[in-house]
């Protein structure tokens, strides 16, 4: 199979972009439920980019793991703490 | 105190960038990696292992020892957390946060639920068994088993399905993981090859040296998909419940 990534540069544009948005968000909302889902958003996309650039094992993981089981854990956890941070 | 940390970590990403300049190229063919590890798997996995995902390949049987103590690692944290957070009704302290009780349950979700369930297992038993040939394996295969229950416990609640899937059993059943995972390397052993050195099961399976490392990676795949399957559910119970096991989110 042939590949040119450069042809998708709009694209890995876009999902980095969008990945840095959301790091940046997760951190800075103050609700941990709320973080929590965007922190599942930030494991999607980054989901995205492994599938990109073909290293679909990880990608696989990523998904499985990182948005799909850990997001759960999150928020189970959020729901039994103090849902507000300080800070 | 704010200001201090900003600039700490905005110098940390600064020299962190300046050093990924340094790092070569995407896919570069020219690179350490590509030139001296991954051209011996490359050529070599399919004619010695007769496993045509490489990764497969790498990850359960020339790696073999470090997806075993990963798995280790797994069945670790989630003994762990059942340590820390599992109290039983008696020691029951007072709620942090004051839950309405839950009334009647979701026809639409429920309903969802019995149907998503299925298949997902039947996909993940699939991942498992086809790690060989397209991407997958325990690690996955098992987090989405795992995921299934979980859903079945948002749907209905966690209780109703603790009745099925018994704690006692959550424990013993993610120890048997580990124990065929190593359990095969150790025959290996008695069999006259080297720890996790699958080729020695050849005789007893009646295949030849290369069937024998597949269908070792197999079974090893499977123990993975054992442990991370009821590690997951049994971590997904501590935490929604607070380790009280009772009713979950």
């Amino acid at each position: 199979m042939t590949w040119d990534a450069s042809l998708l540069w709009q694209f890995d544009f876009l999902i980095l972009l969008m990945v840095i948005i959301c790091a940046v968000a997760a951190l800075t909302f103050k609700d941990l439920i709320t973080s929590a889902v965007v922190f599942g958003a930030y494991s999607f996309l980054m989901c995205l980019l492994w599938t990109e650039m073909l290293a679909v094992d990880v990608a696989f993981t990523e998904a499985a793991v990182g948005a799909g089981v850990s997001t759960v854990f999150f928020l189970g956890t959020a729901l039994h703490i103090k849902r507000r941070a300080k800070d | 105190m704010k200001l201090l940390s900003l600039v700490i970590s905005l110098t940390l990403g600064f020299l962190l960038l300046l050093a990924t300049a340094d790092l070569p190229d995407w896919g570069d063919p020219q690179s350490p990696a590509s030139i001296h590890v991954s051209n011996y798997y490359i050529e070599n996995s399919v004619e010695q292992t007769s496993v045509p995902n490489f990764v497969t390949s790498v990850l359960a049987d020339y790696r073999g020892y470090d997806t075993m103590f990963e798995t280790i690692v797994i069945f670790c944290a989630g003994i762990t957390v059942l340590t820390i957070l599992r109290r039983s009704h008696r020691q029951k302290k007072k709620e942090v946060r004051p839950r309405p009780a839950r009334e009647g349950k979701d026809l639409i979700l429920i309903s969802a639920a019995r149907i998503i369930a299925p298949m997902m297992q039947i996909f993940a038993l699939y991942v498992v068994a086809h790690g060989h040939h397209s991407p997958g394996g325990g690690f996955q295969g098992g987090v989405i088993l795992g995921s299934s229950f979980i859903l079945l416990a948002l749907a209905y609640d966690l209780e109703t399905i603790l009745k099925r899937l018994k704690e006692r059993s959550v424990i013993i059943m993610s120890g048997i993981g580990v124990a065929i995972y190593m359990g095969i390397g150790m025959i290996c052993l008695f069999l006259g090859g080297n720890f996790l050195d699958y080729s020695a099961w050849s005789s007893v399976l009646g295949v030849s040296a290369v069937e024998a490392r597949s269908h070792g990676m197999l079974g090893v795949e499977i123990g993975v998909a054992v442990t991370v399957m009821y590690i997951m559910f049994s971590l997904y119970a501590d935490l929604s419940s607070g380790g009280e096991m009772d009713e979950g989110l």
